[in-house]
C-alpha cells in the first residue's frame, strides 16, 4: 500500500523552493486571455440598465424603443414590474446588442417608471438606523463583577465602514451555445467546477452540458463564487439571439452591487488588574452589509477571557449586498478587538508588546506559537529600539508602532486530479481548480515534480476548466491544501502503477522503489535504477493515468493557523496624512509548498489591508441613496508609493511541516487594519474611532483627543 | 453613444470656425471630455480636435517677455521644460502632483485650466449645482470634498485645476481667440462662480479656443507649490497653496497667495499676501499669520471643516518651501 505523505525536509528537493509562477510570462507580456479578453466571431455586448434609486418599486417598463433600435438583437427583463429594489444600480433590463455602444443607447431609450420606497444607507449611528436587530447577548463568567473589581478600566469606539471587493477584471462572462443543448461559458470565477449546476439549473440543461473555462482572473476576493443573475442571463441572451454574447460589468457596478465587506462598529470596554492581566471585557458592536444586515464579528477575536460579554446588532441597509471578503468577519473583529486591548494597555503605562505577552495564555493553544511569533515580528520591526509611550514626540511627524494577532482555518477543500503520465515521460494533470493569481498552477506542478522525481517543465497543468474532475471553489485559504492533496495523491498513485510495472523488470519488491532526480531506483540497492525516461517508456504505447482526491487517505493537510503583524507609521498630526513606513508580517501555514507565492500572497494582503487601512470605502448619499464613489477616481486604492516596506516571514521547521498544507489566503489580510489603527494611535496619543485612516477621521480624533 | 462629427483642423482660425455650431467641443487631450462624453454628461454634436495646430503647441522663453506656454502643450511638456523648473519650480512642483504618466502625457495646458470639477454629484449625473427637488444634494449629503471659500451656493464644488493656482500666483494671463479676434484675459478673471444652472465656471464662449497661456519674468521671485494629499499615486489633493513672493532685496515686496481645491475657483487671498508684504521670507511668525489669515473667511459644511486646517497648512507649507524649508 502507498504512503500518502509528504517527503521529509532531507528528501525535498522543490517543495518549500521559490518558485516563479509558471504562468508569469504570459501575464506580463499579455498573452493570458481572461474571460475580460476573450472576443469571438459575431459576439454580442450586453449590458444592463440598473435602477438609480436605493429602494423602490418598480411600477411600469417600456423597452419598445429599445428593442426596435438597429443592431439591437435581444432584450430581456431581469426584474419585472412589481419586484421591489432593495439597493441602488441593482439590474432591471439586459440587453445584447452588435456594438458596446449600441447596447448602452439601447438601455437609455428604456424607460422605467418606480415608486419610490423610503431608504437607509448609513449604519454608523446605531441609535438612528432605521432597520436594526439585535442578536442575544453572549456571556462567559461575571463580567460585571470581575468589571468592577478591575484596578484599570479602558473604554473605547473602533470601527470600519462597508468597503468594496473592487475586482480590477469585473464580474462577467462570455457565453457561446455550440449547439441547443451545450454552452460554453468563459466566466472570471472562483468557482469552475460550481457554475455548471448553478448555469445547468437555471438554463433547464444538465450541468454537464454546461462547460466553463477560466485560465485567468482578475480578482475574486470571495465575490466571484456565483454565476449571479448576470451570468444566467448572458447565457439567456446567447440562447435568445443564437450569437455568442460578452456581459462583463461596468466599473460602477463591479464597485456598488457585485461585492461589499460588511462594516462592524464596537463599543468596547476592558478591564485590567493592575499587572496588565485582562480580567474582564464587555462589548457590543453593529454593522451592515447591505439589506440582509450581518453576522456579529468573532469579538473579542483570538483572545477569551475568563469573564466576557458580547452583544451584536444587525443593521439592514439599502446597499448593494455583502459577499464575502476575505476571511469574513475577521478584519473586523480584528480592528476593534486589539484596538480596545492597545487603549487597555495605554490606560496602563504598558507597552502593548508586553501586554500582549502578558495575556498570550488567553489565546489558548496558540500562545507558544504566537509568542515566537511576536519575538520575530518585535525584532524585525526593531520594537525595542523604536517604540516610545503614546504620543511621545515633536514636530508635526510622529512615528508609531502597532501591532495585531490573527488566526484562520485554512482547511483543504474536496479536489479531484487525474494525474497522466506518458511513455516520453512527461507528466500531465487535469483538475476543475483555478489559478486566481495567487500561483495555483505552479503549487500543482511543484507537487507532482517532487512525487515523480522529474523537473517542473515536465509536468503539464490543465485545470481552470469545469469538464475536468471537480474541485472546490478557491475561498476561505482552501485550495492549496486541497489541490494539492488530489495532485499529491494522484501523483503517488500513478508512482505506484509505475513502479508495479517496473519492479519485476529490475527484479526488486515494489515498494522498494523510489523516484528522485530523473530516475527510478531501488532504495536498497542502488546499482538497481533506471532513468525516468526510460522508466515510462516501459508503459509501452498506453500513457498510465491515475486519480486521486482530498480529503482521502494519510495526512496532508490541516487548518488552524496564527500571525502577527507589526506596523511603524508616520502621522502628520498637521494634515491627519498617515504613511505606512514599515509593515512586518509573521505567519505560520504548515507545510509551505512555494515559498515564494506564499510570501507574495502575504505581500498582497498587506497591500490590500495597508488600502482599507488608509483610503478605501463606500460613500452613499443619504438623500438619494447613491453610492458616490462607484469609480475609481473616489474609491481610492493604495499605489505602488503608498505602501512602505513590507516584511514577511513564514515560520518553517519540522513542527510546521508535520501538519501538512495549510492555506494562507485570509490570515495575512485580517491584521493590517488594526496594526496601523493601534500604531497611528502610538504615534498620536489618540485611538482611532473609524477606517479608513482618511485626514478628516485622523484630525476630528486629533481635535477631540485635545492633540493639534 | 451617439454619432457625432469630428474635425480635425489646422490652424487655430478653422478651429474658431468649426466651433461656430450648437453642440461643438473642444477636443485637446481628451483625458475629460472623454469621460464626460462616456459618463453622458456632456453631448457632442462636434468634436473639433485641436492636437494637429502646431502654432498651439510648445514652450518658449526668455528673459525679457516671460514665458509662453502653447495651450496644447501636454503637461509632461510643462513638467520637463528647465526653463519653468529653472523660474516657476511652483509650476513644476503643481504639475508633479498630477503623479498620472498617461494623464501628463495626453493632458494639456489649457485642458487642464478648462476641465469640469469631479464633485461627485456633479460625476453622477446630478447636475453642476447638484440640486434635487429644489435642495443642494451637496450640503445635505456627503460634501467632504467640497468648498470651504466660496461656497455661499448654489455652487459648492471645487476647482480642479492643477495648474491654475501656481499660475495666478505668478500673473498668468491667457491669449483666447474666437470669431471676432484675440483678447487677453488675466487667469485670475477667468474663472467665476455659476449662481444658475447652465452658467460655466468659467469664461471661454463655447466658439472661443485659449491659445496661449503667458507669464511674467519671475526675477527675484521666489515660489512654491504645496498639496495636502493622502495618496502619492493617482489622487485629487484636499487643499493647495501656490505662493509667488517678489523679493526686494531680502524681504518680501509683495506676495500672491492663491488655493487651490477650496472653492469654486481657484481662490485668490489678498488677506494672506499682505501679511508676507514687508516681511522677511523666514519670518515665521508672518508666515503663521499668512496662513491663519488665507482661511479666515472659510466657512465648513457639514462634513468639510477638516479642509480649513488642510487649507491653512497647505498656505504655511508652500511659504516654507518657497524660503526653502520642508516639512
Amino acid at each position: 500500500m502507498a504512503e500518502y505523505t509528504w517527503p521529509g525536509p532531507k528528501d525535498r528537493n522543490i517543495i518549500g523552493t521559490r518558485v516563479n509562477r509558471l504562468d508569469g510570462p504570459a501575464k506580463t507580456t499579455g498573452t493570458a486571455k481572461y474571460a475580460y479578453d476573450v472576443n469571438l466571431p459575431n459576439m454580442l455586448h450586453a449590458k444592463i440598465l440598473r435602477c438609480p434609486h436605493a429602494h423602490a418599486k418598480i411600477a411600469k417598463i417600456n423597452v419598445s424603443k429599445a428593442e426596435a433600435m438597429e443592431g439591437v438583437k435581444a432584450v430581456r427583463i431581469l426584474n419585472d414590474v412589481g419586484t421591489e429594489i432593495k439597493w441602488s444600480l441593482d439590474e432591471v433590463v439586459a440587453v445584447a446588442a452588435v456594438t458596446e455602444e449600441i447596447a448602452k443607447d439601447a438601455i437609455r431609450a428604456i424607460e422605467v417608471d418606480y415608486e419610490l420606497l423610503p431608504h437607509s444607507v448609513n449604519e454608523k449611528h446605531l441609535s438612528v438606523a432605521s432597520n436594526s436587530q439585535p442578536a442575544e447577548e453572549e456571556t462567559t463568567g461575571d463580567p460585571d463583577t470581575a468589571m468592577s473589581s478591575a484596578k484599570v478600566r479602558s473604554t473605547g469606539s473602533y470601527g470600519l465602514t462597508q468597503i468594496a471587493h473592487c475586482c480590477l477584471e469585473p464580474h462577467g462572462q462570455v457565453s457561446e451555445w455550440s449547439d441547443s443543448e451545450n454552452v460554453n461559458v468563459w466566466a472570471s470565477t472562483q468557482a469552475v467546477s460550481r457554475i455548471p449546476a448553478e448555469i445547468g439549473d437555471k438554463a433547464g440543461i444538465p450541468a454537464s452540458n454546461v462547460h466553463v473555462d477560466t485560465q485567468y482572473m482578475g480578482g475574486g476576493f470571495g465575490s466571484k463564487f456565483s454565476a449571479d443573475r448576470w451570468g444566467v442571463e448572458c447565457v439567456e441572451l446567447s440562447r435568445d439571439t443564437g450569437q455568442p454574447v460578452k456581459l462583463m460589468l461596468e466599473r460602477d457596478a463591479e464597485v456598488a452591487v457585485a461585492g461589499a465587506r460588511p462594516s462592524a462598529y464596537g463599543e468596547v470596554e476592558v478591564g485590567c488588574d493592575v499587572d496588565g492581566n485582562v480580567i474582564a471585557w464587555s462589548s457590543k458592536s453593529w454593522g451592515s452589509g447591505g439589506p440582509s444586515g450581518t453576522n456579529s464579528p468573532p469579538i473579542p477575536y483570538v483572545f477569551a477571557f475568563e469573564n466576557q460579554r458580547h452583544q451584536h446588532t444587525s443593521v439592514a441597509t439599502n446597499t448593494g449586498p455583502a459577499r464575502a471578503w476575505r476571511a469574513p468577519r475577521h478584519p473586523q473583529g480584528c480592528l476593534i478587538t486589539m484596538s480596545a486591548l492597545n487603549d487597555a494597555a495605554g490606560e496602563l503605562g504598558m507597552d502593548p508588546l508586553e501586554f500582549f505577552f502578558k495575556n498570550i495564555s488567553r489565546t489558548g493553544a496558540r500562545a507558544n506559537l504566537y509568542k515566537e511569533e511576536l519575538k520575530k515580528a518585535a525584532e524585525m520591526i526593531s520594537w525595542k529600539e523604536k517604540w516610545h509611550k503614546r504620543g511621545e514626540g515633536r514636530g508635526p511627524l510622529r512615528q508609531g508602532l502597532g501591532l495585531a494577532l490573527h488566526t484562520w482555518g485554512g482547511r483543504a477543500h474536496g479536489s479531484n486530479a487525474a494525474v497522466v503520465v506518458y511513455p516520453d515521460g512527461l507528466v500531465e494533470v487535469k483538475l476543475g481548480s483555478q489559478d486566481l493569481g495567487t500561483g495555483t498552477r505552479t503549487i500543482i506542478a511543484m507537487t507532482l515534480a517532487e512525487t515523480f522525481g522529474i523537473r517542473i517543465e515536465q509536468v503539464k497543468v490543465n485545470i481552470g476548466n469545469s469538464d475536468f474532475p471537480q474541485s472546490g471553489p478557491s475561498g476561505g485559504s482552501t485550495t492549496v491544501g486541497g489541490v494539492t492533496g488530489s495532485t499529491r495523491r494522484a501523483g503517488i498513485n500513478a508512482l505506484n502503477m509505475l513502479f508495479e510495472k517496473i519492479a519485476p523488470e529490475l527484479g526488486v519488491a515494489v515498494d522498494d522503489l523510489e523516484a528522485v532526480n530523473q530516475v527510478v531506483r531501488s532504495k536498497s540497492n542502488s546499482l538497481k535504477s533506471l532513468p525516468w525516461t526510460q522508466a515510462t517508456a516501459m508503459l509501452g504505447v498506453i500513457p498510465l493515468t491515475a486519480t486521486g482526491s482530498n480529503p482521502g487517505p494519510g495526512k496532508l493537510n490541516d487548518s488552524g493557523v496564527g500571525g502577527v503583524q507589526m506596523a511603524d507609521v508616520s502621522v502628520d498630526i498637521e494634515t491627519g496624512v498617515v504613511k505606512v513606513n514599515k509593515m512586518v508580517a509573521v505567519q505560520d501555514c504548515g507545510l509551505i509548498i512555494n515559498m515564494k507565492t506564499a510570501e507574495s500572497q502575504v505581500l498582497g494582503a498587506l497591500i490590500m489591508g495597508i488600502t482599507y487601512a488608509l483610503t478605501e470605502e463606500r460613500v452613499f448619499d443619504d438623500t438619494t441613496g447613491r453610492m458616490l464613489n462607484a469609480n475609481m477616481e473616489f474609491y481610492k486604492l493604495a499605489g505602488i508609493g503608498d505602501i512602505g516596506q513590507l516584511e514577511v516571514h513564514m515560520m518553517t521547521g519540522p513542527e510546521h511541516d508535520e501538519r501538512g498544507v495549510i492555506g494562507l489566503g485570509e490570515p495575512p489580510v485580517i491584521s493590517p487594519g488594526a496594526a496601523i489603527a493601534t500604531a497611528v494611535a502610538n504615534a498620536t496619543g489618540v485611538s482611532m474611532p473609524e477606517l479608513p485612516l482618511t485626514p478628516d477621521r485622523v484630525l476630528a480624533a486629533l481635535k477631540k483627543g485635545g492633540v493639534s | 453613444m451617439h454619432a457625432f462629427e469630428y474635425a480635425s483642423p489646422t490652424t487655430k482660425e478653422d478651429a474658431v470656425k468649426l466651433l461656430n455650431v450648437d453642440g461643438a467641443a473642444v477636443l485637446a487631450g481628451g483625458t475629460d471630455l472623454l469621460s464626460l462624453m462616456k459618463d453622458n454628461l456632456v453631448e457632442v454634436k462636434r468634436m473639433v480636435n485641436l492636437k494637429s495646430i502646431q502654432e498651439l503647441t510648445g514652450i518658449s522663453y526668455d528673459g525679457t517677455s516671460g514665458l509662453k506656454i502653447g495651450a496644447m502643450a501636454t503637461l509632461s511638456d510643462i513638467e520637463s521644460s528647465s526653463a519653468i523648473q529653472e523660474n516657476y519650480p511652483g509650476l513644476s512642483q503643481a504639475v508633479d502632483g498630477i503623479r498620472s504618466r498617461q494623464i501628463k502625457n495626453m493632458g494639456t495646458a489649457a485642458g487642464d485650466l478648462c476641465q469640469r470639477p469631479r464633485c461627485w454629484f456633479y460625476r453622477n449625473g446630478f447636475g453642476l449645482l447638484a440640486m434635487h427637488e429644489g435642495k443642494s444634494l451637496v450640503t445635505a449629503g456627503d460634501n467632504r470634498y467640497h468648498a470651504i471659500l466660496g461656497n455661499q451656493g448654489p455652487a459648492y464644488f471645487v476647482n480642479p485645476s492643477s495648474l491654475a493656482p501656481p499660475l495666478i500666483a505668478l500673473g498668468a494671463k491667457l491669449t483666447l481667440l474666437g470669431p471676432s479676434g484675440e483678447r487677453q484675459v488675466t487667469l485670475e478673471s477667468f474663472y467665476r462662480i455659476p449662481s444658475t444652472t447652465g452658467e460655466k465656471e468659467y469664461g471661454l464662449a463655447d466658439d472661443e479656443i485659449i491659445t496661449d497661456i503667458f507669464l511674467p519674468v519671475a526675477e527675484n521671485v521666489e515660489n512654491a507649490t504645496y498639496e495636502v494629499r493622502q495618496k502619492e499615486a493617482l489622487d485629487w489633493p484636499f487643499a493647495t497653496a501656490s505662493v509667488a513672493l517678489s523679493m526686494n532685496s531680502n524681504k518680501v515686496h509683495s506676495a500672491q497667495i492663491v488655493l487651490g481645491h477650496v472653492a469654486p475657483i481657484p481662490w485668490v487671498s489678498t488677506h494672506a499676501a499682505t501679511q508676507m508684504n514687508g516681511k522677511r521670507l523666514n519670518d515665521n511668525g508672518a508666515i503663521e499669520r499668512a496662513a491663519v489669515e488665507a482661511v479666515k473667511e472659510a466657512k465648513a459644511l457639514s462634513r468639510n471643516e477638516y479642509k480649513i486646517q488642510l487649507a491653512r497648512v497647505a498656505v504655511k507649507r508652500a511659504l516654507l518651501r518657497a524660503s526653502g524649508k520642508e516639512v
